[in-house]
Protein backbone atom coordinates (compact mmCIF):
# COMPACT_ATOMS: atom_id res chain seq x y z
CA UNK A 1 0.00 0.00 0.00
CA UNK A 2 2.79 2.29 0.70
CA UNK A 3 4.68 2.00 -2.37
CA UNK A 4 1.24 2.92 -4.53
CA UNK A 5 1.69 6.42 -2.54
CA UNK A 6 5.15 6.86 -3.37
CA UNK A 7 4.30 5.51 -7.09
CA UNK A 8 1.42 8.27 -7.56
CA UNK A 9 2.50 10.84 -5.59
CA UNK A 10 5.35 13.52 -6.47
CA UNK A 11 4.89 15.28 -3.16
CA UNK A 12 8.57 15.87 -2.53
CA UNK A 13 8.65 16.00 1.54
CA UNK A 14 11.83 18.33 0.81
CA UNK A 15 9.13 21.10 -0.63
CA UNK A 16 6.75 20.94 2.22
CA UNK A 17 5.88 24.19 3.63
CA UNK A 18 5.21 22.31 6.83
CA UNK A 19 6.05 19.24 8.38
CA UNK A 20 4.69 18.71 11.96
CA UNK A 21 3.79 16.30 14.65
CA UNK A 22 0.55 16.38 16.28
CA UNK A 23 1.04 14.70 19.69
CA UNK A 24 -1.84 12.22 20.40
CA UNK A 25 -5.19 13.64 21.74
CA UNK A 26 -4.34 16.78 20.89
CA UNK A 27 -6.64 19.57 18.72
CA UNK A 28 -4.89 21.24 15.48
CA UNK A 29 -6.80 24.42 13.52
CA UNK A 30 -5.29 26.22 10.34
CA UNK A 31 -6.10 27.67 7.30
CA UNK A 32 -5.32 26.08 4.27
CA UNK A 33 -4.95 28.12 0.49
CA UNK A 34 -6.15 27.22 -2.42
CA UNK A 35 -4.35 24.99 -4.27
CA UNK A 36 -2.41 23.93 -0.97
CA UNK A 37 -2.22 20.19 -0.24
CA UNK A 38 -2.31 18.43 3.11
CA UNK A 39 -1.20 15.25 4.02
CA UNK A 40 -2.46 13.51 7.38
CA UNK A 41 0.10 10.62 8.34
CA UNK A 42 -1.24 7.89 10.82
CA UNK A 43 1.99 7.22 11.78
CA UNK A 44 0.85 4.12 14.50
CA UNK A 45 -1.68 3.32 12.73
CA UNK A 46 -5.35 2.76 13.54
CA UNK A 47 -5.64 6.20 14.79
CA UNK A 48 -9.32 8.46 13.99
CA UNK A 49 -8.60 11.94 13.46
CA UNK A 50 -11.47 13.78 13.56
CA UNK A 51 -11.93 16.49 10.62
CA UNK A 52 -14.03 19.54 10.18
CA UNK A 53 -13.65 22.19 7.36
CA UNK A 54 -14.57 25.76 6.67
CA UNK A 55 -14.82 27.97 4.03
CA UNK A 56 -12.36 30.72 5.01
CA UNK A 57 -14.07 33.40 3.77
CA UNK A 58 -17.76 32.20 4.75
CA UNK A 59 -17.56 30.13 7.96
CA UNK A 60 -21.32 29.45 7.89
CA UNK A 61 -20.48 27.39 4.88
CA UNK A 62 -18.79 23.99 6.42
CA UNK A 63 -18.48 20.53 5.84
CA UNK A 64 -21.08 18.29 5.25
CA UNK A 65 -21.62 15.16 5.58
CA UNK A 66 -24.86 14.62 4.15
CA UNK A 67 -24.08 16.50 0.92
CA UNK A 68 -20.81 14.58 0.70
CA UNK A 69 -22.20 11.28 0.78
CA UNK A 70 -25.09 12.09 -1.38
CA UNK A 71 -23.25 13.70 -4.45
CA UNK A 72 -20.96 10.48 -4.79
CA UNK A 73 -23.36 8.12 -3.65
CA UNK A 74 -21.78 6.16 -0.69
CA UNK A 75 -21.66 7.04 2.54
CA UNK A 76 -17.38 6.28 2.37
CA UNK A 77 -14.40 9.13 1.88
CA UNK A 78 -11.54 8.00 -0.14
CA UNK A 79 -9.28 8.98 -3.52
CA UNK A 80 -11.49 10.93 -5.49
CA UNK A 81 -13.87 12.06 -2.74
CA UNK A 82 -14.83 15.74 -3.42
CA UNK A 83 -15.66 17.15 0.17
CA UNK A 84 -18.97 19.18 -0.35
CA UNK A 85 -20.42 21.89 2.32
CA UNK A 86 -23.48 22.58 3.34
CA UNK A 87 -24.15 25.27 0.41
CA UNK A 88 -22.54 23.40 -2.10
CA UNK A 89 -19.49 24.54 -3.06
CA UNK A 90 -16.13 21.92 -3.00
CA UNK A 91 -13.97 22.37 -0.11
CA UNK A 92 -10.91 19.64 -0.63
CA UNK A 93 -10.61 16.87 -2.96
CA UNK A 94 -9.06 13.74 -1.82
CA UNK A 95 -5.96 13.23 -4.21
CA UNK A 96 -4.87 10.04 -2.37
CA UNK A 97 -5.82 7.13 -0.12
CA UNK A 98 -3.59 4.37 0.77
CA UNK A 99 -6.26 3.50 3.76
CA UNK A 100 -9.05 2.43 1.23
CA UNK A 101 -11.92 3.85 3.54
CA UNK A 102 -13.17 6.77 5.80
CA UNK A 103 -15.95 7.55 7.95
CA UNK A 104 -18.07 10.21 7.83
CA UNK A 105 -21.05 8.93 9.56
CA UNK A 106 -20.02 8.10 13.16
CA UNK A 107 -19.53 11.78 14.04
CA UNK A 108 -16.91 12.53 17.16
CA UNK A 109 -16.73 11.59 20.69
CA UNK A 110 -17.91 13.95 23.03
CA UNK A 111 -18.11 13.80 26.68
CA UNK A 112 -21.70 13.95 26.90
CA UNK A 113 -22.37 11.13 24.32
CA UNK A 114 -19.55 9.22 25.99
CA UNK A 115 -21.46 9.33 29.41
CA UNK A 116 -24.65 7.86 27.93
CA UNK A 117 -22.44 5.00 25.32
CA UNK A 118 -19.70 3.85 28.13
CA UNK A 119 -20.93 5.13 31.44
CA UNK A 120 -22.48 8.46 33.47
CA UNK A 121 -18.59 8.36 35.01
CA UNK A 122 -16.67 8.61 31.44
CA UNK A 123 -18.13 12.15 30.97
CA UNK A 124 -14.33 12.96 32.74
CA UNK A 125 -12.32 12.03 30.11
CA UNK A 126 -11.01 13.90 27.26
CA UNK A 127 -13.12 13.80 23.88
CA UNK A 128 -12.82 15.15 20.42
CA UNK A 129 -15.60 17.68 20.96
CA UNK A 130 -13.84 19.26 23.72
CA UNK A 131 -10.26 19.62 21.24
CA UNK A 132 -12.95 21.43 18.47
CA UNK A 133 -14.34 24.00 21.33
CA UNK A 134 -10.75 24.89 22.07
CA UNK A 135 -9.36 24.98 18.45
CA UNK A 136 -12.48 27.30 17.00
CA UNK A 137 -12.28 29.38 20.13
CA UNK A 138 -9.47 31.44 18.64
CA UNK A 139 -11.18 31.16 15.31
CA UNK A 140 -14.35 33.11 17.37
CA UNK A 141 -16.14 30.13 16.41
CA UNK A 142 -17.99 27.63 18.74
CA UNK A 143 -20.73 24.95 19.19
CA UNK A 144 -22.66 26.48 16.58
CA UNK A 145 -19.95 25.38 14.04
CA UNK A 146 -20.08 21.89 15.08
CA UNK A 147 -21.71 19.37 12.39
CA UNK A 148 -21.05 15.96 11.16
CA UNK A 149 -17.83 15.17 10.63
CA UNK A 150 -15.23 13.05 9.05
CA UNK A 151 -13.07 10.60 11.06
CA UNK A 152 -9.90 9.73 8.96
CA UNK A 153 -8.52 6.17 9.17
CA UNK A 154 -11.90 5.17 11.12
CA UNK A 155 -13.70 1.88 10.46
CA UNK A 156 -17.36 2.11 10.98
CA UNK A 157 -19.29 -0.10 8.23
CA UNK A 158 -23.40 0.53 7.74
CA UNK A 159 -25.38 -2.76 6.96
CA UNK A 160 -28.06 -2.71 5.00
CA UNK A 161 -30.27 -3.20 8.24
CA UNK A 162 -28.40 0.10 8.83
CA UNK A 163 -26.67 -1.17 11.68
CA UNK A 164 -23.80 1.03 12.25
CA UNK A 165 -20.66 0.10 14.48
CA UNK A 166 -17.47 1.56 14.80
CA UNK A 167 -14.96 -1.66 14.76
CA UNK A 168 -11.13 -2.41 14.28
CA UNK A 169 -9.37 0.16 12.49
CA UNK A 170 -8.43 -0.89 8.44
CA UNK A 171 -5.26 1.89 8.97
CA UNK A 172 -1.88 0.22 8.85
CA UNK A 173 0.87 2.58 10.70
CA UNK A 174 1.98 5.14 7.82
CA UNK A 175 -0.95 5.27 6.38
CA UNK A 176 -1.90 8.69 4.19
CA UNK A 177 -4.25 10.66 2.94
CA UNK A 178 -3.50 13.54 0.70
CA UNK A 179 -6.10 16.42 0.53
CA UNK A 180 -6.67 19.62 -1.76
CA UNK A 181 -8.13 22.33 -0.98
CA UNK A 182 -10.20 23.67 -3.76
CA UNK A 183 -11.18 27.10 -2.02
CA UNK A 184 -9.39 28.67 1.47
CA UNK A 185 -10.42 26.65 4.11
CA UNK A 186 -9.97 26.55 7.82
CA UNK A 187 -9.54 22.98 8.07
CA UNK A 188 -10.03 21.51 12.06
CA UNK A 189 -8.43 18.31 13.72
CA UNK A 190 -8.78 16.91 17.04
CA UNK A 191 -6.61 13.69 17.12
CA UNK A 192 -8.81 11.29 18.98
CA UNK A 193 -8.64 10.66 22.54
CA UNK A 194 -10.96 8.20 22.71
CA UNK A 195 -10.27 5.34 25.05
CA UNK A 196 -13.78 3.35 25.15
CA UNK A 197 -14.10 1.55 22.08
CA UNK A 198 -11.14 0.29 19.36
CA UNK A 199 -11.44 3.33 16.70
CA UNK A 200 -7.83 3.90 18.13
CA UNK A 201 -6.86 0.64 19.01
CA UNK A 202 -7.65 1.97 22.74
CA UNK A 203 -4.36 3.50 22.56
CA UNK A 204 -4.33 7.16 21.43
CA UNK A 205 -1.11 8.17 18.71
CA UNK A 206 0.09 10.83 17.09
CA UNK A 207 -0.27 11.66 13.89
CA UNK A 208 1.93 13.81 10.99
CA UNK A 209 0.55 16.93 8.94
CA UNK A 210 2.54 18.09 5.79
CA UNK A 211 1.58 20.68 3.35
CA UNK A 212 2.67 21.65 0.33
CA UNK A 213 1.94 24.58 -1.88
CA UNK A 214 0.40 24.29 -4.86
CA UNK A 215 2.48 23.29 -7.80
CA UNK B 1 -45.26 0.20 25.67
CA UNK B 2 -47.92 2.23 24.74
CA UNK B 3 -51.19 0.38 24.41
CA UNK B 4 -52.67 -0.23 20.79
CA UNK B 5 -55.33 2.30 21.71
CA UNK B 6 -52.62 5.16 20.54
CA UNK B 7 -53.12 4.62 17.60
CA UNK B 8 -56.44 6.62 17.53
CA UNK B 9 -56.00 10.11 19.80
CA UNK B 10 -58.83 10.71 22.38
CA UNK B 11 -60.23 13.79 21.06
CA UNK B 12 -59.58 15.06 24.56
CA UNK B 13 -56.13 15.05 24.72
CA UNK B 14 -55.14 16.94 21.41
CA UNK B 15 -53.98 20.40 21.85
CA UNK B 16 -53.40 21.40 18.07
CA UNK B 17 -54.36 19.95 14.65
CA UNK B 18 -52.99 21.20 11.27
CA UNK B 19 -52.65 20.37 7.86
CA UNK B 20 -48.96 20.84 6.41
CA UNK B 21 -49.18 21.45 2.68
CA UNK B 22 -47.01 20.18 0.29
CA UNK B 23 -43.65 22.17 -0.26
CA UNK B 24 -43.87 24.35 2.94
CA UNK B 25 -42.66 24.26 5.91
CA UNK B 26 -43.67 24.41 9.66
CA UNK B 27 -41.93 24.89 13.05
CA UNK B 28 -43.61 24.67 16.71
CA UNK B 29 -42.42 23.99 20.12
CA UNK B 30 -43.50 20.98 21.45
CA UNK B 31 -43.91 20.84 25.37
CA UNK B 32 -42.28 18.09 27.52
CA UNK B 33 -44.73 15.57 28.17
CA UNK B 34 -46.57 16.01 24.66
CA UNK B 35 -46.03 14.28 21.73
CA UNK B 36 -46.17 15.50 18.15
CA UNK B 37 -47.87 12.85 15.71
CA UNK B 38 -46.94 13.22 11.81
CA UNK B 39 -49.45 11.70 9.91
CA UNK B 40 -50.15 11.30 6.14
CA UNK B 41 -53.89 11.06 5.12
CA UNK B 42 -52.76 11.09 1.12
CA UNK B 43 -49.47 9.30 1.55
CA UNK B 44 -46.24 10.57 1.67
CA UNK B 45 -43.19 10.87 -0.44
CA UNK B 46 -40.81 11.54 2.47
CA UNK B 47 -40.50 15.27 4.21
CA UNK B 48 -37.17 16.96 5.67
CA UNK B 49 -37.20 17.45 9.98
CA UNK B 50 -34.64 19.19 12.68
CA UNK B 51 -35.28 19.39 16.22
CA UNK B 52 -33.42 21.64 19.41
CA UNK B 53 -34.36 21.91 22.88
CA UNK B 54 -36.43 24.89 22.74
CA UNK B 55 -35.28 26.80 26.01
CA UNK B 56 -31.44 26.69 24.80
CA UNK B 57 -31.19 26.03 20.96
CA UNK B 58 -27.11 25.72 20.64
CA UNK B 59 -28.12 22.15 22.19
CA UNK B 60 -29.35 20.09 19.05
CA UNK B 61 -29.99 16.78 16.97
CA UNK B 62 -27.30 15.05 16.43
CA UNK B 63 -27.38 12.53 13.84
CA UNK B 64 -23.76 10.73 14.14
CA UNK B 65 -24.88 10.46 18.09
CA UNK B 66 -28.41 9.50 17.34
CA UNK B 67 -26.63 6.48 15.05
CA UNK B 68 -23.67 5.37 17.17
CA UNK B 69 -25.21 5.68 20.71
CA UNK B 70 -28.03 3.08 19.19
CA UNK B 71 -25.39 0.99 16.57
CA UNK B 72 -28.00 1.95 13.95
CA UNK B 73 -28.14 4.57 11.21
CA UNK B 74 -32.21 4.27 10.75
CA UNK B 75 -34.87 5.30 12.83
CA UNK B 76 -37.71 3.64 14.06
CA UNK B 77 -39.95 2.40 16.79
CA UNK B 78 -38.65 2.23 20.22
CA UNK B 79 -35.64 4.65 19.24
CA UNK B 80 -34.40 7.98 20.01
CA UNK B 81 -33.21 11.05 18.73
CA UNK B 82 -30.36 12.30 20.80
CA UNK B 83 -28.89 16.05 21.09
CA UNK B 84 -25.25 16.56 21.36
CA UNK B 85 -25.96 17.11 24.82
CA UNK B 86 -26.52 13.24 25.19
CA UNK B 87 -29.35 13.57 26.56
CA UNK B 88 -33.09 12.91 24.47
CA UNK B 89 -34.90 15.41 22.71
CA UNK B 90 -37.64 12.95 21.00
CA UNK B 91 -38.79 9.45 21.57
CA UNK B 92 -40.17 7.63 18.75
CA UNK B 93 -43.10 6.13 20.41
CA UNK B 94 -45.06 4.13 17.26
CA UNK B 95 -44.11 3.89 14.00
CA UNK B 96 -45.93 2.43 10.85
CA UNK B 97 -43.26 3.21 8.11
CA UNK B 98 -39.98 1.87 9.95
CA UNK B 99 -36.21 2.89 8.36
CA UNK B 100 -36.32 6.51 8.41
CA UNK B 101 -33.58 7.86 6.50
CA UNK B 102 -31.01 9.82 8.53
CA UNK B 103 -27.74 9.98 5.93
CA UNK B 104 -28.93 11.55 2.76
CA UNK B 105 -29.90 15.24 4.01
CA UNK B 106 -32.01 17.40 2.30
CA UNK B 107 -32.72 19.28 -0.93
CA UNK B 108 -31.25 22.29 -2.16
CA UNK B 109 -31.91 25.01 -5.16
CA UNK B 110 -29.46 22.57 -7.00
CA UNK B 111 -30.45 19.17 -6.30
CA UNK B 112 -34.36 20.56 -7.19
CA UNK B 113 -33.21 22.39 -10.53
CA UNK B 114 -31.23 19.40 -11.50
CA UNK B 115 -34.51 17.34 -11.18
CA UNK B 116 -37.47 19.90 -11.49
CA UNK B 117 -36.17 22.14 -13.35
CA UNK B 118 -35.53 25.87 -12.60
CA UNK B 119 -38.63 27.38 -10.97
CA UNK B 120 -39.08 28.87 -7.57
CA UNK B 121 -42.37 27.22 -7.30
CA UNK B 122 -40.03 23.80 -6.60
CA UNK B 123 -39.29 24.92 -3.00
CA UNK B 124 -35.90 23.30 -1.30
CA UNK B 125 -35.75 21.76 2.49
CA UNK B 126 -32.41 23.83 2.80
CA UNK B 127 -34.73 26.80 1.80
CA UNK B 128 -37.60 26.02 3.54
CA UNK B 129 -35.45 24.99 7.30
CA UNK B 130 -33.37 28.55 6.08
CA UNK B 131 -36.82 30.77 6.04
CA UNK B 132 -38.65 28.85 9.38
CA UNK B 133 -35.52 29.41 11.52
CA UNK B 134 -34.66 32.78 10.15
CA UNK B 135 -38.06 33.66 12.21
CA UNK B 136 -36.55 33.11 15.29
CA UNK B 137 -33.13 34.56 14.58
CA UNK B 138 -31.73 31.15 13.28
CA UNK B 139 -29.33 30.77 10.24
CA UNK B 140 -27.33 28.54 7.88
CA UNK B 141 -25.26 27.85 11.53
CA UNK B 142 -28.19 26.11 13.08
CA UNK B 143 -28.68 23.91 10.15
CA UNK B 144 -27.09 19.89 10.83
CA UNK B 145 -27.62 16.92 9.21
CA UNK B 146 -31.46 16.00 9.19
CA UNK B 147 -33.73 13.83 9.27
CA UNK B 148 -35.94 12.47 6.41
CA UNK B 149 -38.85 11.11 8.23
CA UNK B 150 -41.43 8.49 5.96
CA UNK B 151 -38.36 7.53 3.65
CA UNK B 152 -36.01 5.01 3.40
CA UNK B 153 -32.62 4.50 1.60
CA UNK B 154 -30.64 1.42 2.35
CA UNK B 155 -26.50 0.80 2.14
CA UNK B 156 -25.26 -1.71 0.32
CA UNK B 157 -22.52 -3.88 1.13
CA UNK B 158 -20.08 -1.41 -0.12
CA UNK B 159 -21.79 1.52 0.95
CA UNK B 160 -23.39 2.45 -1.67
CA UNK B 161 -26.63 4.37 -1.18
CA UNK B 162 -29.45 2.74 -2.21
CA UNK B 163 -32.92 4.21 -2.72
CA UNK B 164 -35.48 1.90 -1.24
CA UNK B 165 -39.05 2.76 -3.25
CA UNK B 166 -40.58 2.52 0.41
CA UNK B 167 -42.53 5.41 1.28
CA UNK B 168 -45.35 6.42 3.66
CA UNK B 169 -49.13 5.06 2.67
CA UNK B 170 -52.40 6.55 3.30
CA UNK B 171 -52.63 6.65 7.32
CA UNK B 172 -48.93 6.12 7.89
CA UNK B 173 -47.75 7.92 10.99
CA UNK B 174 -45.10 8.27 13.51
CA UNK B 175 -45.34 9.68 17.15
CA UNK B 176 -42.04 11.52 18.63
CA UNK B 177 -42.82 12.06 22.40
CA UNK B 178 -40.65 15.18 23.64
CA UNK B 179 -39.02 14.68 26.51
CA UNK B 180 -37.75 18.38 26.69
CA UNK B 181 -39.20 21.52 25.49
CA UNK B 182 -38.61 20.91 21.49
CA UNK B 183 -38.48 23.24 18.48
CA UNK B 184 -39.16 21.19 15.73
CA UNK B 185 -38.37 22.19 12.19
CA UNK B 186 -40.06 21.10 9.35
CA UNK B 187 -40.10 20.80 5.47
CA UNK B 188 -42.62 18.88 3.43
CA UNK B 189 -40.60 18.70 0.41
CA UNK B 190 -39.89 15.84 -1.38
CA UNK B 191 -36.86 13.54 -0.63
CA UNK B 192 -33.67 14.67 -2.02
CA UNK B 193 -32.96 11.43 -3.57
CA UNK B 194 -37.11 10.83 -4.86
CA UNK B 195 -36.14 9.69 -8.53
CA UNK B 196 -39.40 10.97 -9.67
CA UNK B 197 -39.05 14.00 -11.77
CA UNK B 198 -42.87 15.45 -10.41
CA UNK B 199 -42.58 17.98 -7.77
CA UNK B 200 -45.82 16.69 -6.09
CA UNK B 201 -45.68 16.66 -2.35
CA UNK B 202 -48.36 15.80 -0.31
CA UNK B 203 -49.93 17.60 2.83
CA UNK B 204 -49.14 16.06 6.00
CA UNK B 205 -50.66 16.24 9.18
CA UNK B 206 -49.54 17.62 12.23
CA UNK B 207 -50.88 16.60 15.58
CA UNK B 208 -49.89 17.52 19.41
CA UNK B 209 -51.04 15.88 21.71
CA UNK B 210 -51.45 15.02 25.65
CA UNK B 211 -49.13 12.38 26.14
CA UNK B 212 -50.78 9.43 28.66
CA UNK B 213 -47.93 9.66 31.78
CA UNK B 214 -45.35 6.74 30.87
CA UNK B 215 -44.84 3.44 32.63
CA UNK B 216 -41.77 1.82 34.17
CA UNK B 217 -42.05 -0.53 31.15
CA UNK B 218 -42.05 2.40 28.75
CA UNK B 219 -40.04 0.91 25.53
CA UNK B 220 -38.30 3.92 24.74
CA UNK B 221 -37.02 4.81 28.19
CA UNK B 222 -35.86 1.16 29.00
CA UNK B 223 -35.00 -0.79 25.60
CA UNK B 224 -31.04 -0.74 26.40
CA UNK B 225 -28.43 0.53 28.52
CA UNK B 226 -27.68 3.33 26.62
CA UNK B 227 -31.76 4.66 26.26
CA UNK B 228 -31.50 4.47 30.13
CA UNK B 229 -28.19 6.46 31.12
CA UNK B 230 -29.62 8.71 27.99
CA UNK B 231 -32.89 9.40 30.21
CA UNK B 232 -30.48 9.78 33.45
CA UNK B 233 -28.74 12.79 31.97
CA UNK B 234 -32.41 14.11 30.43
CA UNK B 235 -33.40 13.71 33.73
CA UNK B 236 -30.95 15.51 35.75
CA UNK B 237 -31.05 18.54 33.58
CA UNK B 238 -34.77 19.08 34.13
CA UNK B 239 -33.70 18.59 38.08
CA UNK B 240 -31.91 21.50 37.77
CA UNK B 241 -34.03 23.50 36.05
CA UNK B 242 -36.71 22.62 38.45
CA UNK B 243 -34.21 23.82 41.12
CA UNK B 244 -33.78 27.29 39.29
CA UNK B 245 -37.67 27.74 39.25
CA UNK B 246 -38.27 27.22 43.06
Amino acid sequence: MLATSVQSNELDPKQAIYDQVLPARRPWMQLIKKGQTLRIIDLGGNQAVDVLIYNAADQGDRYSAPDTIRNQGNIFITTGTKLYSSDGNVLMTVLHDTCGKHDTSGGACSRESNSVRYGLEKKWLHACVENYLYALKDYGMGKQDLVSNINFFMNVPVSEDGTLQIVDGISEPGSTVDLRAEMDVLFLISNCPQINNPCNAYNPTPIQLVIWDAV
Amino acid sequence: MLSESQFNIDPSLVIWDEIIPGGTYWSRIIKKGTTLRISAPEGSRGFSFLCYNADNIIERYNTADTAKIQFNAFLKKGKLLYSDMGRVLFSITEDTCGNHDTLSGCSNVSTNSAKYGEGSFYRSSRDNFLLALAKRNMGKRDIMPNVNWFAHVAVDSIGNLVWAEQMASVGDFIDLRAEMNVLAVLSNTPHVLDPSPIYDPTSIQVTVWNTPAYRNDDLCRTSCPEAIRGFQNTDAYFEELSALAR
